[in-house]
């Protein structure tokens, strides 16, 4: 048997390229997808395992923020630096090392432009022995920095700047400007990673002196004695240490970032799961797709193996066996593409400033579900079909003029309609996100998915009918033939179209939700913005607020507004808060109130978005304990109610508040409004001029602040996008495969076409407006469930700012012409063997 | 209109070519498995006859008809269908040639199944864009007897039904001459008789030239003139045919054909 299906699907080699092509696709996608996914993960929590010494004493935060990263966002208090002197007398301590560590901290290039600020923060931190030998970071050449005139940089910056030992460089920190030699160049971690951000190494003493304050340390670094366990070791440190202070272990230091990575990951990794569905809901769908037409071309064949007594399970078991040698080798190289697929999708986010990292390895999980894919997939999608055509009646099959009986499409229709009424009824039941909405909505999408595949095969007749009316008019019998071609099994066409379909559905409801995300930002600066120019550096970066002060000395410039924010327990639970100076506040922004006063967060006041005071049952005059991360508390007073709208929340202070409770005195954003009547392009010039000293930030006017945070928007888009065009090009590809399997299923009716007189060109004609009608089938389809599905997402979004609803004319119609090309580019392979098909051979052909 | 005054009337009478080939040779592989399918054939077919092909299988006689309706190269020699010679011309002429000059009818899979009988019957014309002389259609349709399933499709077909529509097709554009291998091969002898009789209608009635190649010795009485071929040669031929005569040629023809070979 297993030598049988050997040599049959050795016997016919393009039909075994194909369908194994298929399977390679579908697999490559869901292996890419996989393996892609890990490295984005690891590039994070890879970062915490490498570079985590065995016992770390930090701080106590007074809760964990929840804010990844390695602990700088909550150092707002610090450890003495007595404490290393004690800590390093504890029994099994083999070495204790202070260490000081920011964010805020930009190595400026040749140009004094800021490295690295296209995603990943700067962080300036102190060199320790330490560090080398736990291998949290090795020198790999020069010395390390001592004294104020000296720096190390890690690998990756300096293959950015081209800075090498000896180089003099300008850095920027909290405090004060800095020009440094480079003296060492260290790498971080095992392989150098550092996810994009650029650090900058002081010593000790200037690393305390710029971003803290001498005698403090942001924590120590441990290392145990071999003979001791680090969980040993850091309960006797806590003894000594007392329980002002965090003590971790390696292991629990790993387990508490990937513990906030996770949180804040979760967004990027929802998607990536999303999208790993879609992977291998179309992978499925071009694998049995492609066994479908493969096995109805065989029925003859299988057909007469029945005529010559062979029983219908051997006729099954074949074609399973088959199948089974087909999906093994089609999944272990679809692995191999996969892989290839992770590797250039690695590149193009490094393209776009989001270096990963983490080298690509395979995953357990993309090795399972390659192979469920690759084999159960394609077992089962040879099986359903062979077992139809062991039905088949030997005589009847072996009929010189084999038609495809087609069942009636009546069931199918019933089931269409009663999921795409599930899926309606779902989603106009999302309104807000309150509590199972989501769900709700997923339901709604999907159950609509499943419709559209459901009914496309009934769908296409009418769809085919009435664009092929032009076909014929525009292409004459050719165009006519291609119709028929088309029409001849709706279920085929319907099976063509659908990945592209699924995909272009996808790209569709993004787009709109993209273009409703800038219309909403557009919408909001220019209801919210007060000021006539906002100053903040491109990703939310800490600057100095020396800044702040020299543009207030402007003359002209009537106020500057600081923008600060943090976490705090807010009633024991965690939450976001934004600091402002109440005296200009409004010059500075529109805040739009539910009830109460923008003043109400002057002194110890605060205000709070109207939908979470009523969530919590806060009303105006109740007093809210804030609990900081560094332990300081403060009771504020409910002093108004924001709309939900508003461009600041949830919970707004006073600067005075931020300041008394020990928040860091970095600022996140300046609001600088301009007196009016005077020269605003002289004062624009002097303020232009004051922010060109601290290149990390910009200076924006209002047309310009809208621009950035619709960059943002867009560089979302691009990524999710990146990925999606990865799907319609497999859907593209999906396309192919089953033109050219149907060019071969029809090569004696091509054959018998040019006996009678259709030149080449006529015949690739026919096969290219057959995969135009079919292709732009899929995108006419897909356009319709993506708009249905982005107006769907944007009312769920609607309560997180989404407040326009934009549909991106252009842009759909651009998909809808993409569609078509897309079939003309699939088409050129299979149109041309069309093309030139032997007359004679095409006669013969059995 | 004057032209198919011309085309019925002129091939009786003047006797001209409609196809003919000299010297052909057709040869398939190389070397060790070279196979000699057509060896110096020379041979004409008159206007406005009928000539039925017959021989041994294997004998070359579908090699023949596919090489003189340009479907296929020939190995040496010339092959012209009217005036043109065809072995000059490239694909785009071939294929001109085809669809406008030669008719065909195969043993099977003749028809497209997207198509209706009637789409079929016009499909030759319908690619080359033009339109078909609706007259003559008609005459075509009533003399092949399937006015009433012009709208069936293919499938929907018996055989010989089917094989009537093809035949109806390569009359339909007038071809110069019309090529049909074996076409009642799968049909019985009722169904084959129809389209024979229909054939031979067409050549008396509407002066086509038909060339035709069978095994039935009835089928071929059906012809003007039969042609027998063996081992890629001709070796006989025999005017006003009767099937006992060709039955007869064929027997004393068989064991003797094994022998030379
Ligand atoms: N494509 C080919 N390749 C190699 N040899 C071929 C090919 N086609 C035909 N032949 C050989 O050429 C010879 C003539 O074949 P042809 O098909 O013309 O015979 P035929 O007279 O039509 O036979 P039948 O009555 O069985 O149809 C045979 O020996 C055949 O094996
Ligand atoms: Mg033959």
């Amino acid at each position: 048997m297993l030598r049988n299906a050997l040599r049959n699907l050795l016997a016919h080699k393009l039909r075994l390229l194909l369908s194994g092509a298929a399977v390679v696709l579908g697999v490559a996608f869901i292996a890419g997808t996989l393996t892609f996914t890990d490295t984005l993960n690891r590039t994070f929590t890879s970062l915490f395992e490498d570079t985590s010494a065995d016992v770390n004493i930090t701080p106590k935060a007074a809760f964990e923020t929840g804010l990844a990263g390695t602990g700088v966002t909550s150092s707002e208090s610090s450890v003495p630096e007595s404490m290393v002197a004690e800590v390093a007398e504890v029994d099994g301590v083999a070495l204790a090392a202070g260490f000081v560590q920011a964010e805020g901290v930009y190595l400026l290039d040749r140009d004094g432009e800021p490295v690295g600020t296209g995603g990943a923060p700067g962080i300036g931190t102190s060199w320790a022995e330490t560090d080398e030998q736990l291998g949290i970071a090795t020198m790999v050449e020069g010395e390390p920095p001592v004294g104020r005139a000296e720096i190390a940089i890690d690998t990756n910056t300096a293959e950015k700047t081209g800075y090498g030992v000896g180089d003099r460089a300008a850095v920027l920190t909290p405090g004060p400007r800095l020009v440094a030699e480079v003296v060492g160049v260290f790498k971080f971690g095992d392989d150098g990673g550092t996810a994009g951000a650029a650090i900058t190494a002081f010593d000790l003493p200037t690393a305390q002196e710029v971003m803290l304050e001498p005698g403090q340390l942001s924590g120590i670094s441990v290392i145990s004695e071999d003979d001791v366990s680090d969980d040993v070791v850091a309960d006797r440190i806590s003894d000594v240490v007392g329980s002002g202070y965090d003590v971790k272990t390696r292991a629990e230091q790993v387990e508490d970032g990937a513990a906030a990575l996770e949180e804040e990951l979760s967004f990027i990794n929802t998607f990536l799961l999303v999208f790993a569905g879609v992977a291998l809901f179309v992978g499925s769908f071009l694998i049995l797709n492609t066994f479908s037409m493969l096995i109805a071309q065989r029925t003859r064949e299988l057909a007469l193996m029945r005529a010559l007594g062979a029983s219908r399970r051997q006729i099954t078991t074949e074609v399973l066996v088959e199948a089974l040698l087909l999906g093994l080798a089609g999944a272990t190289s679809g692995l191999a593409v996969g892989f290839g697929l992770a590797y250039a999708l690695k590149a193009l986010f490094g393209q776009i400033g989001l270096t990963l990292d983490g080298s690509l390895r395979l995953t357990v999980d993309a090795v399972v579900w390659s192979y469920i894919v690759g084999v159960v997939v394609t077992v089962l999608a040879a099986y359903l079909p062979a077992r139809r055509a062991a039905r088949v009646s030997p005589v009847a099959a072996m009929r010189a003029d084999l038609v495809t009986h087609s069942k009636p499409l009546r069931t199918r229709t019933l089931i269409g309609v009663a999921l795409s009424v599930v899926g309606v009824a779902a989603l106009l039941a999302v309104t807000l996100p309150e509590e199972g909405s989501g769900l709700l909505l997923a339901l709604g999408a999907a159950c609509l998915l499943l419709a559209a595949i459901t009914l496309s095969p009934v769908l296409a007749v009418p769809f085919v009918r009435f664009v092929g009316v032009l076909l014929p008019r525009l292409a004459g019998k050719t165009g006519h033939l291609a119709r028929e071609n088309a029409l001849r099994n709706p279920r085929r066409t319907a099976a063509t179209s659908s990945a592209l379909m699924v995909g272009l559905a996808l790209i569709t409801g993004f787009s709109i939700i993209g273009a409703s995300a800038r219309a909403s930002v557009d919408e909001l600066v220019d209801d919210a913005l007060a000021a006539d120019y906002v100053v903040s550096t491109a990703i939310d970066q800490p600057f100095s607020p020396d800044l702040a002060d020299d543009l207030r000395e402007i003359e002209g410039v009537e106020s500057v507004t600081q923008e600060r924010y943090g976490v705090a327990l807010v009633e024991g639970e965690q939450d976001f808060f934004v600091a402002y100076d109440p005296a200009t506040i409004e010059q500075a922004l529109n805040v739009e109130m539910a009830s109460g006063d923008v003043q109400g967060m002057a002194g110890n006041g605060v205000l709070v978005y109207e939908s979470v005071a009523e969530d919590r049952g806060f009303v105006i005059g109740d007093e809210l304990e804030f609990v900081m991360p560094n332990g300081e508390s403060a009771a504020l007073v409910v002093g108004g109610l924001l709309d939900d709208n508003a461009p600041i929340g949830p919970y707004v202070m006073s600067l005075e508040t931020y300041d008394s409770t020990g928040g860091v005195a970095v600022d996140r954003s300046l609001y600088v409004d301009v007196a009016d009547g005077i020269d605003a392009a002289a004062v624009k010039a002097e303020i232009a001029s004051a922010v060109d000293a601290f290149p990390i930030v910009d200076l924006k006017d209002a047309e310009q602040f809208k621009d950035e945070q619709r960059g943002q928007v867009d560089q979302m888009l691009m990524l999710i996008n990146a990925l999606l065009v990865l799907s319609v090009l497999i859907a593209a590809l999906g396309v192919v495969n089953t033109l050219v399997l149907s060019v071969i299923e029809r090569t004696r009716e091509l054959g018998l076409l040019r006996a009678l007189g259709m030149s080449r060109r006529q015949v690739r004609r026919l096969v290219r407006l057959e995969s135009v009608v079919i292709s732009l089938y899929g995108a006419v389809l897909g356009l319709g469930l993506g708009i249905v599905l982005g107006f769907t997402l944007i009312r769920f979004l609607r309560a997180d700012g989404l407040t326009e609803t934009a549909v991106p004319m252009l842009q759909l119609v651009l998909f809808l012409v993409l569609g078509g090309v897309i079939g003309v580019i699939a088409a050129a392979l299979p149109a041309r063997r069309a093309g030139r098909l032997k007359v004679l051979d095409a006669i013969a052909t059995e | 209109m004057t032209t198919v005054e011309q085309d019925m009337s002129e091939p009786r009478t003047t006797g001209q070519v409609a196809a003919r080939c000299e010297g052909l040779r057709k040869v398939y592989g190389e070397g060790e498995t070279e196979v000699v399918a057509l060896d110096a054939v020379t041979v004409a077919f008159a206007k406005g006859r009928f000539t039925a092909i017959m021989g041994p299988s294997g004998s070359g006689k579908s090699t023949l008809m596919h090489v003189m309706a340009g479907l296929d190269e020939a190995t040496a020699g010339q092959t012209w269908i009217g005036e043109t010679e065809l072995t000059t011309l490239g694909d785009k002429g071939l294929t001109r040639m085809r669809r406008d000059m030669v008719g065909f009818v195969f043993q099977s899979f003749n028809l497209v199944p997207t198509l209706s009988a009637l789409e079929n019957i016009t499909l030759p014309m319908d690619i080359a864009g033009r339109k078909p002389d609706t007259a003559w259609l008609d005459t075509v349709i009533d003399t092949v007897g399937l006015r009433s399933r012009l709208s069936h499709r293919p499938a929907e077909l018996s055989g010989g039904q089917q094989q009537r529509v093809a035949c109806a097709r390569a009359l339909a554009s007038r071809p110069e001459i019309i090529f049909a291998d074996e076409p009642t091969g799968n049909l019985d002898s009722h169904s084959g008789s129809d389209v024979l009789a229909f054939l031979r209608m067409s050549v008396r009635t509407m002066g086509q030239t038909v060339v035709m190649v069978t095994h039935d010795p009835v089928a071929a009485s059906y012809a003007d003139r039969v042609l027998f071929l063996a081992d890629g040669r001709i070796v006989d031929e025999m005017a006003d045919p009767t099937a006992d005569r060709v039955l007869e040629r064929m027997k004393a023809f068989d064991p003797a054909s094994a022998k030379e070979a």
